[in-house]
């Protein structure tokens, strides 16, 4: 086996610890235990019975996966398998204030929507007519012309920030705000759009750390 | 292999069909082999553009149909040997033929043509997916107006759907109203639509003229709207040509008043 190892065995106080690659196929993965098994690692795994504890890493198996590992490790007489963990996913709980930013590059034209579960940082312009659906933060790097609802799922502690603010429409949870009868702004450049009293409120994007609950504190000098 | 263009804008009456009888006749002045293809099946009006309508015979859907082959269907233009045009049907609609039968079309005529033009018509429908379906790229056409280039946007969206590189042309644009700020600039529509410019064309009296008598403007070298296209042509090409100034050729006694600060 000249490519990389996708499983590693450490011996532990409770018996095995087999350390399964997260990013490989899976099939991989049964393939190199199965060799394991059968051809390099006879000798530590033949005598007394011993613990084994699986580890896939940040993988997410199924049932049926986990079943076709215990079956593969099963072969050996003297193998029991434990447990067969993952990694616990971090946030999938609680999704709502996911800290996470996805970042996309693109210009949303004319007639398309791009919808997007969370905060999005979007590298591009969104156009006349297009529109940005999110239900945390928007922020554009480039020039947003056209339609952008932050907090589409009911947060009404979102903002919306663009390098240039130029749109058709403002949305932020319920309260829709179509500049400029509702809004002036000078140079509309570092802009951001947020709610204060139910009402949208725009400022310069240097004035966002009032708003914030966790600005960066500067100690000492 | 012959390349094929085709011509759009999603707005009607913004100058496509004037846009695509001017590039074929301008590519065919400098010496290529080019067709030129009517999209537009029950409002066809290339042919009128080119003066060639009373030479028609069979169309598009004649040969979609199967009642003509491609090359009877094709009517040789009058000034010019190596120019070409399929024209589309008058009394059918766009829902006869299918972007299949286009691409069809359009593969077997670049087999014998180095460029070939293809009109689309206005809207986003059935007419605009058959013309964009054999094209290798496109030429977006827009006017300075917010309508314009919204549609613009709409169409250059549905052709990178498509893996279509499009390219704008911006029409009928008027200098005197640009720099009084009452017409969107030229820089504006090109950081809204993030796509290369191919060329400027300025709002020209003649080339209504001209469409009216069946004569591209291209063949008059004193509009400067045929400029306009032949530097279109030659950017097609692959020249580098400079975009034209839209300064207007001052007087003498204008730029005397200009010279003395008082202008």
């Amino acid at each position: 086996m000249t490519e990389k190892q996708h499983i590693t065995i450490k011996g532990v106080k409770e018996g095995l610890l087999f350390l399964l690659d997260d990013q490989c196929e899976f099939s991989a993965i049964l393939d190199e235990l199965q060799y394991k098994l059968e051809k390099t690692h006879q000798q530590v795994l033949t005598g007394p019975l011993i613990h084994i504890h699986v580890k896939l890493g940040s993988r997410q198996a199924s049932e049926e996966e986990k079943e076709q590992i215990r079956a593969v490790i099963r072969q050996r007489g003297n193998l029991l398998v434990q447990s067969i963990d993952s990694d616990k996913q971090e946030n999938a709980d609680n999704k709502g204030a996911s800290p996470e930013l996805k970042m996309l590059t693109g210009v949303i034209r004319s007639g398309q929507t791009l919808q997007h579960d969370g905060n999005l940082l979007l590298m591009g312009d969104v156009n006349p007519g297009g529109t940005l659906y999110c239900t945390g933060d928007i922020y554009v790097l480039g020039t947003l012309r056209g339609v952008a609802h932050a907090g589409s799922g009911g947060r009404t502690d979102v903002i919306i920030a663009a390098s240039l603010m130029r749109p058709t429409q403002l949305r932020i949870a319920d309260v829709i705000s179509r500049p400029p009868d509702e809004w002036i702004t000078g140079d509309a450049a570092m802009e951001f759009a947020y709610l204060a009293d139910g009402q949208m409120q725009i400022d310069k994007i240097s004035q966002l750390f009032r708003l914030r609950k966790d600005p960066i504190v500067f100690k000492g000098v | 292999m012959g390349d094929a263009i085709v011509v759009t804008s999603g707005k009607g009456g913004v100058g496509k069909t004037t846009t695509s009888a001017n590039i074929g006749t301008a590519l065919a002045l400098l010496g290529k082999k080019v067709c030129m293809i009517d999209t537009d099946i029950g409002l066809r009006n290339l042919d009128v553009v080119m003066g060639l309508e009373n030479r028609i015979i069979y169309d598009l859907v004649d040969v979609a149909e199967g009642r003509c082959r491609l090359n009877q269907a094709l009517v040789k233009d009058k000034r010019f040997d190596e120019l070409y045009m399929l024209p589309a049907a008058q009394t059918k609609d766009k829902h006869d033929v299918s972007p299949e039968q286009v691409k069809d079309m359009v593969l077997e005529l670049k087999k014998d043509f180095d460029y070939i033009i293809i009109d689309c018509p206005a809207g986003i429908e059935q007419g605009f997916r058959n013309a964009i379906a054999g094209a290798d790229r496109a030429i977006v056409v827009t006017t300075p107006e917010n309508a314009a280039v919204r549609d613009a946007d709409r169409v250059i969206g549905l052709l990178e759907q498509s893996q279509i590189s499009a390219k704008l042309i911006i029409n009928r644009i008027r200098p005197n109203m640009v720099k009084t700020g009452e017409m969107l600039d030229i820089d504006e529509i090109c950081q809204v639509l993030a796509i290369d410019l191919l060329g400027i064309v300025p709002d020209d009296e003649k080339v209504i003229k001209a469409a009216n008598s069946g004569e591209p403007t291209v063949m008059d070298p004193s509009s400067r709207a045929a400029i306009a296209y032949r530097n279109i042509a030659r950017r097609i090409l692959g020249d580098m040509v400079p975009l034209m100034s839209l300064e207007d050729k001052a007087g003498v006694f204008k730029r005397f008043r200009k010279f003395l600060g008082i202008g």
